[in-house]
């Protein structure tokens, strides 16, 4: 299960809507191991495309560096689907390579509702879960 | 002195679940032949048709080697590469 702050929660639907029709793209990190996302990264998606989503190299191995410096992982990694379901798609499943994230799709086909699920991808293998939002404490 | 190597969880399966590793080289492809020598497999998830992957991004220091000379960019001890698997994906 995910259990994601109604904040965080909030500032994915955000920048998957800011971004639209482009898929969206960023990471929350967590303390190593705690499995508590906390601290949200909007990244850039270097594609800038409706249907591919890629992080900037250069963006990323610096977000990572500042990861590792904090004793932090990305707990999750999120992007958002522009015209289809939050569902993964077979490019998304191939290019996975987080095994320990949780892989947030945000769908904004629907201006007025956004579809928020999470998904654990393993090889080859999608797993969805339940995503539990919670108050700020 | 060598080169310091450090591995993305993704592949620490090769290296027995060490973060970083240590080869030696002149060059980067050098490099990865070294480190294959002891982590077998490694090369393999790095290179494929005698380039770097294209969804595996590799770092000289602070620097992304594809804007430098990719397999042939010049390594010496002291130095750091890193490799993190690129995020990507998408609807397509």
């Amino acid at each position: 299960m995910l259990s994601i702050r109604r904040e965080l929660h909030d500032k994915i639907v955000a920048h998957a809507r800011a971004d639209h029709p482009d898929e969206a793209c960023g990471v929350i990190a967590g303390p190593a191991g705690s499995d508590h996302p906390e601290r949200f990264i909007p990244m850039m998606n270097a594609e800038r495309s409706p249907t591919f989503y890629r992080f900037d190299s250069m963006e990323q191995f610096q977000v990572w560096k500042e990861m590792d410096e904090r004793d932090e992982e990305p707990v999750v990694i999120y992007h958002s689907h522009t015209a289809t379901e939050a569902y993964p798609s077979r490019t998304d499943v191939s290019y996975a390579s987080e095994p320990g994230a949780h892989y947030v799709l945000v769908s904004t086909r629907d201006p007025d509702t956004t579809d928020f699920r999470s998904y654990r991808i393993t090889g080859e293998v999608i797993t969805e879960e339940p995503v539990e939002i919670t108050g700020v404490e | 002195m060598a080169i310091d190597v450090r591995i993305p969880t993704i592949l620490r399966t090769y290296t027995d679940g060490a973060k970083q590793v240590e080869g030696k080289g002149a060059t980067l492809g050098e490099l990865i032949d070294d480190i294959d020598a002891s982590h077998t497999g490694l090369k393999e998830r790095l290179i494929a048709d005698g380039g770097l992957r294209r969804f595996v991004n590799v770092y000289l220091n602070d620097e992304d080697v594809r804007f430098l000379g990719g397999l042939e960019t010049p390594v010496k001890d002291g130095d750091t590469v890193t490799v993190l698997p690129a995020v990507a994906g998408g609807a397509a």
